[in-house]
């Protein structure tokens, strides 16, 4: 039971990454890739409609891990007290960037909000890279099952570890290289014109950034976490994971270089998938691995009551299929290219 | 730890105290839109329509500002609250996650076909996504209800083998009593706001002679809606919440009324100030015997006063708690006696000339969001000194590991961000109503986000 939603509880997170990441990644790149007003309209237009909706993803995800593994929530929660206020408040910023730039027409306005969209959404991804370098890399639990990380120690991985060091940061990197392609594939397949064309250029850019980085940080992970290559060892299966990763990153290149630029976004999702189920399969059944490892948490040690896991799951199935039948309903009413007028909502009086 | 355990409760007591300005006025505007996209598909009339577009356009605003403001108060359960999450998330944790599933998907699925769609969707289509929107946002209500009413009135739950809290009947935690009532009266509380506020708007326009036939619409839908929320928020649900108080929080109903020692036909207190350490009210204003005809409708029965409950269960903010409590009361009351005035003018075809009954109903328009406020400060600082009543005290809910310093870090930097908020909220809702409803008043490429499928 507790392995089944260890499972959803990783689907919802994949599900927050490949959604909000796009937008996330729109954000970095829109001062770049738009120039006037009406081009970061059309952005902005792109990703309008869904971008509320795919933040959802992090309140019920977050939501479903405090229900089935409460241990958890408490420990990592507390114990990550300073970077999670400071994604609170990025995202504070970035909705509210998104949501009041466009009620008045201004030269110091709207330069304003662009400005604090692109670095709430670029220091997003770097923190959320950084958090799953600190699930990866492990924490300093003691026997209370608790810890507090301030947010750099000496940058070293030692015992007192802070949430940034140098494999964080690097993972970091990596996770904003892979979020500003993910969002450049997007932004070509839903803008037209020069947006498009300097969206797409720059998400090919970024791909070399984005394999090096993935190789180097996959090779320092081997050694940071060794539960990770044990895991591989005991299940030789689990290397479709990579597979897929690796798949998605040169079907990225492939379809872009044939101007395919939808299946060029959606090889990036598998990208973005194979890593994170990589990453995934490779702690199990670690949910929070700590510095000393006696002191890990485990989906077992983790797992709130039976009861409560099995009634969930009703609940849970029934919920995602309704989420699931609005989620295609809304991405059909707005599908295709955006295309910005004068007119305000979509109604004309 | 006493220092720490202060600054994270101060830490969710103002987060969430300003997160819910929000919800409170998007929860009674939901309903409002309802009701004018139903008259505009009954009468065809675009007017209803344009109406609704004007509200829609602050219900955005708002739903917003809720949305930000609201994934911190999640969050917090796991930042500031670790032994209370890892103790009790087994079962809180249920209704906060079917928040999230069941309606933050909806909610934010059909606002965005709400607030973009409406050329798309059609007449019928259009009121189906304001239904939906209206659905998502009460449903959203009634599991943060529950959660509320769980650590008020524990039920279907037992104590594990790692003495962790379990959830052992599903029913018992969705349907409990408590959350019932507690969901009637706070959804009133929410549709007072969203009426004064219309209200509020609507004697605007009428006051300044512009917009006036929309001004004419707000202040009829917010004084029929409102002069039944006010009155049903003082009975049944005002008088069973109180009653629940009475009989599962004896100490939370003594402090709440400011009654020190126990008493046979005790008073209903208007006005004094307690003094908790000489135990005593100054200069009270009473009506006798009233409190216990309230509470067990016997003019003469017997009241338990706060010096015959132990010490140790009385709430720890006792003045706070009291003053809350009357607060909350005492603008309800006057709620109820300007709807019902407002009513009986607009009965009598007056009311769109009075001009101060307008004023009035201008003036009023913050009172509702003290009095929600003041209202969850009673049912918060009166469950007090328990974080889940009888079953967890709150000094043992907090993360052991924060420190004061952090928290107080964090606290100021949401002060500081809150603020900003504030600011850019009451700026951007008062040019949408100085721009107004009628859509020839409003300058072209305004909100020009516009989403057309090839």
């Amino acid at each position: 039971m507790e392995t089944i939603w260890f499972c959803l509880v990783a689907i919802m997170i994949a599900m927050y990454i490949l959604l909000d990441g796009f937008d996330l990644g729109a954000g970095a790149i829109h001062l770049w890739v738009a120039k006037t007003d009406e081009e970061r309209r059309q952005i902005l237009a792109s990703i309008g409609p869904v971008w509320d909706g795919n933040e959802v993803w992090l309140v019920a995800a977050g939501g479903t891990l405090y229900f089935a593994f409460p241990a958890l929530y408490a420990s990592a929660f507390s114990g990550f007290y300073l970077p999670l206020m400071i994604v609170l408040w990025l995202l504070i910023l970035r909705g509210a960037s998104i949501e009041f730039r466009n009620h008045i027409k201004s030269t110091v306005w709207d330069p304003l909000w662009d400005f604090l969209f692109c670095a709430s959404s670029l220091l997003l991804a770097v923190f959320f890279g950084a958090a799953l370098g600190n699930v990866v890399r492990g924490v300093p639990l003691d026997a209370s099952g608790y810890f507090f990380e301030p947010l750099w120690t000496n940058f070293r991985l030692g015992e007192e570890t802070g949430v940034l060091d140098w494999y964080t940061i690097l993972v970091g990197i990596l996770a904003l290289l892979a979020l500003v392609m993910h969002g450049g594939l997007w932004v070509q397949m839903k803008t037209s014109g020069a947006v498009s064309a300097r969206a797409g250029k720059l998400a090919g850019r970024t791909w070399w950034g984005v394999v090096v980085l993935t190789a180097v940080v996959t090779a320092v992970t081997f050694r940071v976490q060794p539960q990770v290559r044990e895991n591989f060892m005991t299940w030789p299966w689990g290397f479709t994971f990579p597979l897929l990763a690796v798949a998605g990153i040169a079907g990225v290149i492939f379809e872009l270089r044939r101007n395919d630029e939808r299946k060029a976004f959606f090889a990036s999702c598998a990208y973005l998938t194979g890593m994170l189920t990589s990453v995934v399969f490779g702690v199990y059944p670690i949910v929070l691995p700590a510095r000393n490892p006696i002191y890990s948490l485990t989906v077992t040690t983790a797992k709130a009551g039976e009861y409560g896991l099995k009634i969930g799951l009703v609940w849970w199935v029934v919920g995602m299929i309704l989420a699931a039948g609005y989620f295609t309903f809304v991405y059909r009413s707005f599908a295709g290219k955006v295309s910005v007028d004068k007119d305000s909502h979509g109604y004309g009086d | 730890m006493g220092q720490a355990l202060d600054v994270h409760r101060l830490h969710f007591a103002f987060t969430v105290t300003f997160h819910y300005i929000f919800p409170q006025l998007t929860m009674g505007l939901a309903l409002l839109l309802v009701y004018l996209k139903t008259k505009a598909l009954r009468t065809g009339d675009e007017h209803y329509n344009r109406a609704a577009r004007f509200w829609a356009r602050i219900f955005g605003i708002n739903f917003a500002l809720g949305v930000v403001t609201g994934i911190p108060m999640e969050f917090q359960f796991g930042t500031n609250w670790a032994a209370f999450s890892k103790a009790a998330g087994g079962v809180i944790g249920q209704t906060l996650a079917m928040e999230g599933v069941f309606s933050f998907f909806l909610e934010s699925s059909f606002l965005g076909l709400f607030l973009f769609g409406e050329k798309k969707l059609g007449r019928m289509g259009h009121w189906v996504a304001a239904f939906l929107v209206f659905l998502g946002s009460w449903l959203s209500g009634y599991l943060i209800v529950a959660t509320d009413a769980w650590m008020q009135h524990p039920t279907g739950y037992r104590i594990g083998a790692d003495g962790a809290i379990e959830l052992s009947n599903f029913w018992a935690l969705l349907l409990n009593k408590w959350a019932l009532w507690q969901y009637a009266h706070n959804m009133l509380g929410a549709v007072q706001t969203g009426c004064f506020v219309m209200a509020a708007v609507g004697a605007f326009y009428l006051l300044t002679r512009r917009d006036e036939k929309y001004g004419r619409t707000f202040v009829k839908a917010g004084v029929l809606v409102g002069t039944v929320a006010a009155i049903l928020q003082l009975f049944p649900t005002g008088d069973m919440q109180g009653k629940m108080v009475a009989y599962n929080q004896p100490p939370t109903l003594a402090a709440m009324e400011g009654l020190f020692e126990s008493q046979a036909g005790a008073p209903l207190v208007i006005l004094g100030q307690p003094d908790v350490e000489k135990r005593k009210l100054d200069n009270p204003l009473e009506v006798p015997n009233m409190l216990s005809f309230l509470t067990y409708r016997q003019w003469r029965a017997n009241v338990k006063g706060l010096s015959e409950l132990p010490e140790d269960q009385w709430p720890d903010q006792i003045p706070l708690l009291y003053y809350s409590y009357h607060v909350m009361v005492g603008l309800g009351t006057i709620f109820i006696a300007v709807m019902v005035l407002a009513a009986l003018h607009y009965w009598r075809g007056k009311l769109y000339e009075s001009r101060w009954m307008l004023w009035t109903l201008m003036i009023c328009a913050p009172l509702p969001y003290i009095a929600n406020t003041a209202g969850w400060m009673t049912a918060e600082l009166g469950r007090q000194p328990w974080l889940i009543y009888g079953l967890m005290r709150t000094a043992q809910g907090v993360s052991p590991r924060v420190a004061a310093g952090n928290a107080w870090f964090t606290l100021i930097g949401f002060m500081g961000m809150y603020a900003v908020l504030a600011i850019l909220w009451l700026f951007l809702i008062y040019r949408e109503i100085e721009l107004g409803p009628d859509p020839g008043d409003r300058p072209t490429g305004e909100d020009a986000i516009v989403l057309a499928a090839d």
